[in-house]
Formats: structure tokens, C-alpha cells, sequence
């Protein structure tokens, strides 16, 4: 009975353990949001979008950050989700068993983890060192090599959930592999790639280290995609680590901004997925 | 993981009629792929190159030394490796344990209405990006640190003879311990939710069989689920690890970027990553520039070879799951 007593005590103890990790991993999230909606929202003012980022000691916002923020965002997702959709079919479709098709998969889950900051450094020694000097192009360069993975992992994963027999009714009706792929293969798993893309855009939304090499900032209003631009991550760290009070303010203000823009992509996309048509 | 029955997706040799169409298609999706190797390729082809002048300047030495000194252009890597290291270690300590409650709690005691809303709520965890627990880190747990679990751990564990100096000095709120603790929330969400997906692999049977002896629940996940998917475990643990190890900018803001080696985790330190956030764009000169790659380089390995370990776990544990 002694030993039914503490087994009992045992497993009582640990479920509360799990209860109260569950718990905690829940506080943070709580923590983080509340804390950041409490500093943010103060910044949040009409001036934050209609001007530009502001020497210390003046008024501004960050409407440079965020239309820089937003180019690099879109010309890196125009990269990169082609890009990741194309290798993604070929993993899919083409490469069943086949020992390439393994190795590319290794690889791309190894780059999905990998750090953020070493594609940095990459696209910083391919072109930041080659033009001779820091761009909006190297910085969406930067960011479309982290969209890459992303899209290649959940479009290979929707694919492969698509009923075979729908690849099979069209090969029946005489219809060539491409035409499969695309008319077929593509519109049932289409749910799911658009999944993938969201969360990528969601992923570099907030990415900071592969810009700080590439697009690097820039103060000023600028359109030009071949000079540096600014961006809201890069520009949240510096004003953020600076001493200036309006600067912190307006970090948080971005930082809010950031976050919720992110936060929707993700929930979005959850929302998205569990409504797709094929799941697991 | 389909189990789908093969179904030869090469083209059949009878559509000699769509030949140029799927010809093109198929090898540009080959071109893709390619790509992606090219571009892993490309990233160490791009560190090696770089880093060079610093490995030849410094030999292997640059590994071991713990100076960093731009003025006398005086560089070792030993320093930024050590935090890197210590922080992830930290990380570890505190994130595992809680991650696996996490996944218990989810895949074992949790109504199963609560299941998807909970494990989703932590897997926001993961999307909130780095650079917000940075600025988080910096402005809001840092002084709370400072002010109320730095002086406890200091007249406490800071007492103790031997083990004392890990707790020494100053409370400065930012530091090695408090960018660990960061690192072990951002890399909780990582590793539970892969720990929940392999339990969920543990066939029911085995563990119906456990419950029907009469075991626990604890005992049921302790000597039953675990064993079943250990690999799996250890994959997710090392995904998570890999994950610590880059991290970049969470760290940067609370490490306090001190290139020093510090017996107290109390105490700034800096990382890899946190060194190049902070120095790259600052660094004059091809050797100080130079040797920051080479810490880019140094840490590309170190993850290379957690990830792939970590891939390769979890690649085993598929196999044997049927996948």
C-alpha cells in the first residue's frame, strides 16, 4: 500500500509539474504581448506613419522604416516563393527515393534552421561587397534566402497530401505530367502553399540580423533600391539601444507594429490551414 | 509521412507526345532544387573565403585565444565561442524540462478542446521575432532582473564556497544568465512541439497495455512514450540547440557585449552572433572585418553540425514509424 501511496504521490506531483511548465511557457507570451501592447500603443500616433525617422531630440515616426520594411518584404517574397515553390514540386512530384531529392531535403531543413544572421553575412560577401556598397536589393536578396526554405518545406508537405488517385484520374485522361502538377496537383494543394508563403512573409516580417549587413538603415526617405533603405527592424535596434527617450518610444512604437503584423500573418494562416481540404 | 503505394511520377515512356512540355518542367524544377544547394554551397564558399586572412593571420590559435582587440588588431574567437556556449547551455537547462512538461501536459492530461488553442498559443511562442524579446529583454525583464532575482541568486547561491563564483558579482540585470533565460523561452516552443509530435507517434496500444498493468501516467510517459521516442527527443533537443546557438538578436541587446570570459554567469559576456550584430557594420579594417567572418564561419560549423545530428535523429525515428 506503501508503494501504491507513492507512486500515486509521484504521478500527482509530475502532472502538476507539466500543468505549471504549461503555465509557464504561457506567462511569457502573456508577459511579452502585454508589456509590448502597454509601451506601444503610446506610440502609436498618425505622426508614426506620416513621417519620417527623426534626428534625437525631434519629433518623427517611421514611415521611411515601414515602406522600406515593406519593398524589401515584397521583393523578397517575389523571389522567393517561386523559387521555393518550383524546388518544392520537384521534391514532390519528381524525386520519389530518389538520392538528390534526399539530399535537397536535408539541406533545406538544415537552411530552415540555420542562423539568420550567417545568410547575412553571405548575401553581404555575394553582393555588398561586389557593388562596393549597402542596398535595399541586398537586403531583399537576404530575406528571400530565408523565404526560400520555408516555402520549399510546406509546399513538398502539401504535395505529398494530395490523393494520388487525383494525380491518377488525370494521367488517365491523357493529360501530361506538367499539366498534373499544375492543373491538378497545384489547385488541391493550394490552401496549403499559400500557408507556407504567409508564414514565410510572417518569418521575415520581423527578421533583423540578414538586414544589418545588407540594406543596412538609412535616416532619410529613400526609394532607391540601390542605396541603403531604412527598415523597421534595423531601425527598432538602434533606436532602441540608443539613450534618447523619443527614440525608445518610437522602437516600441514599431516593435507593437511588428508584432501585430506578424501575429496576424500567423494566425491567419493557422486558420487558413486547418480549413484546407487535405489534412493529415 | 504518406504511406501512399509508389506511384512511378516519372513520366511514363508512352508520352513522347508532351515530351518538350514536362522535358521543361521537369528540369526547371530540377534547376530549383539545385538551387538550393547552391545557395548552402554558396554560404560556406562566401564564410571560407572571407574568413582566410584571419585563419591564415592567426593560425589555429584564433580558436583558443581570448583577445579582441581592434586597436592592436589582436583577434581570438574564444570569448564569443564560450558565450555562445554558456548561453545555450543556460538555455538548455531551463527550456528542456519545461518543454517536456509542456508536451506531457498537452499530449497526455489536456482536454482535447483545449489541445489545439494551447499548443497554438505556444507555438506563438516561435513567432514572435527575435528582435521584440530584445527590446523586451532590454527595457522590461532585464531591470526586473536587476532588481529582484540578481540580489537573491547573489546572497544566496552566491554564498556558497566553490560554486559562489558562478553567482558573483554586481547585479546588472543584463548579462550571460538573463540572455540564457531569453534564449529558454524562444527555443520552449521549438522543442515542445516536436516532443509532442513523436509522443503522439508512440503507438496507443503499448501504452494501453501499460495502463491496463495498472501503471501511471508518469509512468506511462516516464517508461513507455520516452523510451519509444527517444531519438525523436534528442532530435528536437538538438533542433532546439541549433536554434540557440545562432540566435542573434534577442542576445545582442542583453549580453551586454563584453569580450571577456567571466567565471560569474552574472556578468556581460558577448556571443558570436552578437558579436558580428554589433561590430560588422563598424569593423575598420580587412583583418577585424575578416576576422568576424571568421566567426560567422566558426559558427556555421558548430549549427551545421547540431542541425544535421538533430536531422538525422528525427530521419530515424520517420524510418521507424513507417514514414
Amino acid at each position: 500500500m506503501a508503494i501504491y501511496a507513492r507512486r500515486r504521490l509521484t504521478n500527482a506531483l509530475v502532472m502538476a509539474l507539466a500543468m505549471a511548465a504549461t503555465g509557464f511557457g504561457l506567462l511569457w507570451l502573456v508577459l511579452v504581448l502585454s508589456t509590448l501592447l502597454w509601451n506601444g500603443v503610446a506610440a502609436i500616433t498618425p505622426a508614426l506613419f506620416t513621417q519620417t525617422t527623426p534626428p534625437p531630440g525631434s519629433t518623427g515616426g517611421l514611415l521611411n522604416a515601414i515602406f522600406g520594411s515593406v519593398v524589401m518584404t515584397l521583393i523578397a517574397t517575389l523571389i522567393g516563393t517561386p523559387t521555393g515553390i518550383l524546388a518544392g514540386t520537384f521534391l514532390a512530384e519528381y524525386s520519389r527515393g530518389s538520392r538528390f531529392g534526399e539530399v535537397v531535403r536535408f539541406i533545406n531543413d538544415i537552411l530552415l534552421s540555420a542562423p539568420s544572421i550567417i545568410v547575412g553575412l553571405f548575401v553581404y560577401q555575394l553582393m555588398v561587397v561586389r557593388m562596393g556598397h549597402f542596398s535595399a536589393w541586398a537586403g531583399a536578396v537576404a530575406l528571400a534566402i530565408i523565404v526560400v526554405p520555408v516555402v520549399v518545406r510546406t509546399t513538398e508537405d502539401m504535395l505529398n497530401l494530395v490523393p494520388n488517385t487525383l494525380r491518377e484520374a488525370a494521367s488517365a485522361l491523357g493529360s501530361p505530367q506538367w499539366k498534373v502538377i499544375v492543373m491538378v496537383s497545384y489547385r488541391a494543394a493550394i490552401q496549403g502553399m499559400v500557408t507556407g508563403v504567409m508564414l514565410a512573409v510572417a518569418r521575415i516580417a520581423g527578421e533583423t540580423a540578414p538586414l544589418l549587413f545588407t540594406a543596412l538603415n538609412n535616416q532619410f526617405w529613400s526609394t532607391n533600391l540601390n542605396a541603403p533603405m531604412a527598415n523597421l527592424p534595423v531601425v527598432i535596434f538602434q533606436f532602441a539601444m540608443s539613450p534618447y527617450a523619443d527614440w525608445q518610444v518610437l522602437a516600441w512604437g514599431g516593435a507593437l507594429l511588428i508584432t501585430i503584423t506578424v501575429l496576424f500573418l500567423n494566425i491567419g494562416a493557422r486558420a487558413l490551414a486547418s480549413w484546407s481540404t487535405f489534412k493529415q | 509521412m504518406s504511406a501512399d503505394i509508389a506511384l512511378p511520377r516519372v513520366a511514363p515512356a508512352n508520352s513522347r507526345r508532351h515530351a518538350p512540355g514536362d522535358f521543361i518542367f521537369r528540369h526547371l524544377t530540377f534547376l530549383f532544387a539545385l538551387l538550393v544547394l547552391l545557395i548552402l554551397g554558396g554560404v560556406i564558399v562566401a564564410l571560407v573565403d572571407g574568413a582566410v586572412p584571419a585563419l591564415r593571420h592567426f593560425g589555429i590559435s584564433f580558436l583558443y585565444t581570448d583577445v579582441w582587440n581592434p586597436v592592436t588588431e589582436k583577434f581570438g574567437a574564444l570569448a564569443p565561442i564560450y558565450g555562445t556556449l554558456v548561453t545555450s547551455a543556460i538555455a538548455m537547462v531551463v527550456g528542456i524540462p519545461v518543454a517536456f512538461g509542456v508536451a506531457m501536459f498537452i499530449t497526455e492530461i489536456c482536454p482535447i478542446w483545449l489541445k489545439r488553442p494551447l499548443a497554438t498559443m505556444i507555438e506563438l511562442l516561435a513567432a514572435i521575432p527575435s528582435i521584440i524579446y530584445g527590446i523586451w529583454g532590454l527595457f522590461v525583464f532585464a531591470p526586473f532582473v536587476q532588481q529582484y532575482i540578481q540580489p537573491a541568486i547573489i546572497s544566496s547561491l552566491g554564498q556558497i564556497p566553490g560554486v559562489g563564483a558562478l553567482f558573483a558579482g554586481p547585479p546588472l540585470g543584463i548579462g550571460v544568465l538573463t540572455a540564457g533565460f531569453i534564449l529558454a523561452i524562444m527555443v520552449l516552443p521549438f522543442i515542445s512541439s516536436i516532443m509532442r509530435d513523436v509522443f503522439e507517434t508512440a503507438p496507443p496500444m503499448l501504452k494501453e497495455s501499460a495502463y491496463g498493468l495498472g501503471a501511471t501516467r508518469t509512468e506511462v510517459v516516464l517508461h513507455v512514450v520516452l523510451p519509444y521516442t527517444r531519438i525523436g527527443v534528442v532530435g528536437g533537443i538538438m533542433l532546439g540547440l541549433g536554434r540557440a546557438l545562432g540566435e542573434t538578436m534577442a542576445v545582442t541587446f542583453v549580453i551586454g557585449n563584453a569580450h571577456r570570459i567571466s567565471a560569474s554567469i552574472l556578468q556581460p559576456g558577448t556571443t558570436i552572433s552578437a558579436s558580428l550584430a554589433n561590430e560588422f557594420t563598424e569593423a575598420v579594417g580587412d583583418l577585424y572585418l575578416s576576422s568576424l567572418i571568421a566567426l560567422g564561419l566558426i559558427l556555421f560549423v558548430i549549427t551545421f553540425i547540431v542541425l544535421a545530428f538533430a536531422k538525422l535523429m528525427l530521419l530515424r525515428l520517420q524510418k521507424r514509424a513507417g514514414g
